[in-house]
């Protein structure tokens, strides 16, 4: 697995907002079958950093290499072509329009005289629900009408069902009950041994200490390091996390304020 | 059990409110309201702002406002009559065959051109639709002013002139029933086809007294309407010439030749069909709701929303176009004045029927029902010799009313 290049390289990613530096001179890199969490506190550029992957964000620089090659992603339609799916933190659902609407939002799957083809739609979109949230049954009224949980299932779904290569999950079971959510960590290493690579952002730290094959800490939008996660204790990220130390350089009175 | 039956109670309560107005109406003036002959001449009325409705609801649901339609109609019916009135006769003589289709096309192109422009400042410049429709408010009605320099322009086409109904402008009885026919057979496949999609997905279906109710409640509705369309007849003079030509003998008591529906209201209803296809069943359509719904997230699903609300504007300007075409051939005359006001009305017809003005929701058929509301509400008031302010004032009211109801409407059922 080594030799094979990584299936996303970003180097050097910045992205100013006015006078905020929300991510400044950032690299992280993601391996075909693996997790890699993305931590750090309220602010801390984590969003901006993906959404600059995800074609919802121009960097002021840096560059995006997707299986080595150097990737040129302009919007969210480049970013999906290259196999790239994100889940984003805001969801990102048309209130208006009901679950297999938002599934298919901008790839709408039409019949051959061009016309919407909700019955299809709305089919496939009971297929994946099936994976995901079985109990979901909800596929006629507007996603708004919806629990939180509920519409973060409709983005999880609508993610997970264009095969993505790549897979951003931006906080995915905030809103999730615990046997939704046991089923979407279940998705995930189903995906996992499929080869997909999932960057996950999680402020649960068990979450990420959980999935995660590697783990990357942000701080005021800086990247504090990328450790593996059988090298680092749960303390230690939290340390990264919070005041920034790397885990060789922490000290017993820093552990005794992390605790304090 | 209503909400099984996906009997939308929005538009019952529409259908509730029209019936009020209508027979409170009738009531109010003596028996006259109605009539066949009223409720020809208002269905040949309601057409422009119907058309026009249409459009706009695609603009609401997008988060926009289209301000300008009236100065538009203005314009674009004021540059249909000089072509055909004062240009085409001068080159190609009067009457030419030819002359309404190349100036009804020109209309419909410069609605376009005038949409595209608008469309474009909101969606590229940035500039709040709002804003960009108030100052074409302005501009385009003090163009159309500056193009006749107030003058009315007439005559129009005689074959244009069939555009705005007017005794010849109708397709007859037996045209009439057809159409009839071909309506509920529509509504039944509909209904039928609906079913059987369902079928082959499992999913649930609709009850069957629902969708029976639906059904006959439709066809009787067409077929109403049909039946009073047929029972206005041509004036005596028009129909002594109409036997004259197709050779029939003139009786002594004179004879009832039914008009049945109007071109206008034909056009109305192709609108009508044409943009509630576009609008629930093809990907433009999904768009246009989706950027009502999230804005951000109809970006992020890779649509280009920029364009789509150029093409939103675009269309409102070709309804315009049709608008102006179905106006001022009713008139068989364009003034500086025309469409003033119309913006209103037309607003008022899609909010009343049911678009919601901070976007994402609204129907192409509420909105034509609403255009049906409004002009219903202006010929009982023109029946009963209410005078013109006063008619400004019910129909202000109206429309703010109307919003209040929304908003509460929403409000409520948002809990
Ligand atoms: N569109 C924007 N305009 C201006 N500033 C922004 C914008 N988006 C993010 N920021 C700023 O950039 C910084 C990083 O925000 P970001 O959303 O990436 O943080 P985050 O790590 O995802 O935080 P959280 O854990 O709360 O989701 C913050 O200071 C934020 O205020
Ligand atoms: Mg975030």
């Amino acid at each position: 697995m080594t030799d094979s290049p990584p299936l996303v390289e970003m180097k050097n990613m910045n992205v100013t907002f006015g006078g905020v530096h929300a991510v400044e001179d950032v690299s992280i890199d993601l391996r075909p079958g693996e997790i890699l969490g993305l931590v750090g506190g309220n602010g801390a550029g984590k969003s901006t950093l993906i959404k600059t992957l995800s074609g919802a964000q121009k960097p002021d620089s840096g560059q995006i290499f997707i299986n080595g090659n150097p990737a040129t992603i302009d919007n969210p339609r480049d970013a999906k072509a290259l196999g790239v799916e994100t889940i984003y933190q805001t969801l990102a659902l048309a209130e208006n329009i009901d679950a297999p609407g938002n599934m298919f939002l901008g790839r709408e799957l039409v019949t051959r005289l061009g016309t919407l083809d909700d019955s299809a739609m709305e089919d496939a979109s009971r297929r994946v629900m099936g994976r995901l949230n079985p109990k979901f049954e909800n596929f006629k009224t507007p996603v708004t009408s919806l629990s939180g949980g509920q519409r973060q299932s409709v983005a999880i779904a609508r993610a997970v069902h264009f095969n993505a290569r790549i897979l951003i999950m931006d906080e995915p079971t905030a809103a999730l009950g615990p046997a939704e959510t046991e089923q979407v960590r279940e998705l995930m290493r189903q995906l996992k041994r499929e080869g997909i690579g999932i960057i996950l952002i999680s402020h649960d730290i068990h979450d990420v200490f959980d999935l995660s094959d590697r783990i990357s800490v942000m701080l005021q939008g800086r990247l504090v390091g990328t450790v593996n996660r059988e090298d680092v204790t749960m303390d230690e990220v939290l340390a990264m996390i919070i005041v920034g130390k790397q885990p060789g350089e922490l000290t017993s009175t820093d552990l005794a304020d992390l605790h304090g | 059990m209503l909400r099984a039956s996906e009997i939308d109670t929005r538009m019952l309560g529409m259908l509730a409110l029209l019936l009020v107005i209508w027979v409170g109406f009738h009531f109010m003036s003596g028996g006259t309201f109605l009539t066949p002959r009223n409720l020809w001449n208002l269905s040949v009325q309601f057409s422009p702002v119907a058309i026009m409705a249409t459009g706009m609801v695609l603009v609401i649901v997008s988060r926009n406002i289209d301000l300008s339609v009236g100065s538009m109609l203005g314009l674009v019916g004021m540059a249909m009559a000089i072509i055909q009135a004062e240009i085409i006769p001068d080159i190609f003589g009067f009457d030419h065959p030819a002359t309404w289709i190349v100036v009804l096309l020109i209309g419909l192109a410069l609605g376009a051109l005038v949409g595209v422009f608008q469309g474009a400042v909101v969606a590229y410049i940035g500039v709040p639709s709002f804003i960009v429709t108030l100052g074409g408010l302005l501009v385009w009605r003090g163009v159309a002013w500056s193009l006749a320099s107030g003058r009315t322009i007439a005559p129009m086409d005689s074959t244009f002139q069939l555009l705005g109904g007017g005794s010849r402008g109708s397709i007859g009885e037996v045209g009439s029933w057809v159409i009839a026919g071909l309506a509920v057979a529509a509504i039944v496949f509909y209904l039928v086809n609906d079913r059987r999609q369902r079928k082959r997905f499992g999913f649930t279906l609709r009850p069957m007294w629902s969708l029976v109710t639906v059904g006959v409640v439709g066809s009787l509705a067409v077929l109403g309407a049909v039946w009073t369309m047929n029972s206005y007849y041509l004036p005596v003079n028009v129909a002594r010439q109409v036997a004259e030509e197709r050779g029939l003998a003139w009786p002594e008591g004179g004879l009832d030749i039914p008009l049945g529906i109007s071109y206008p209201v034909l056009i109305a209803l192709g609108v009508m069909l044409v943009m509630g296809f576009i609008a629930n069943r093809r990907r433009y359509g999904r768009y246009v709701f989706s950027i009502g719904g999230n804005p951000e997230a109809a970006e992020l699903g890779g649509i280009n929303t920029r364009w789509t609300v150029v093409k939103t504007f675009m269309v409102m300007g070709i309804l315009v176009g049709v608008a102006a075409a179905v106006t001022i051939a009713r008139l068989n005359a364009a003034t500086s004045g025309l469409g003033t006001l119309a913006e209103l009305y037309v607003i008022a017809a899609a909010v009343i029927g049911g678009t919601s003005l901070s976007g994402g929701i609204g129907t192409i058929p509420g909105a034509v029902l609403g255009a049906l509301v409004m002009q219903s509400l202006q010929s009982g008031m023109v029946l009963m010799r209410v005078d013109a302010p006063l008619q400004d004032i019910v129909v202000g009211v109206v429309l703010v009313v109307a919003v209040a109801v929304d908003v509460f409407y929403r409000r409520r059922s948002e809990r």
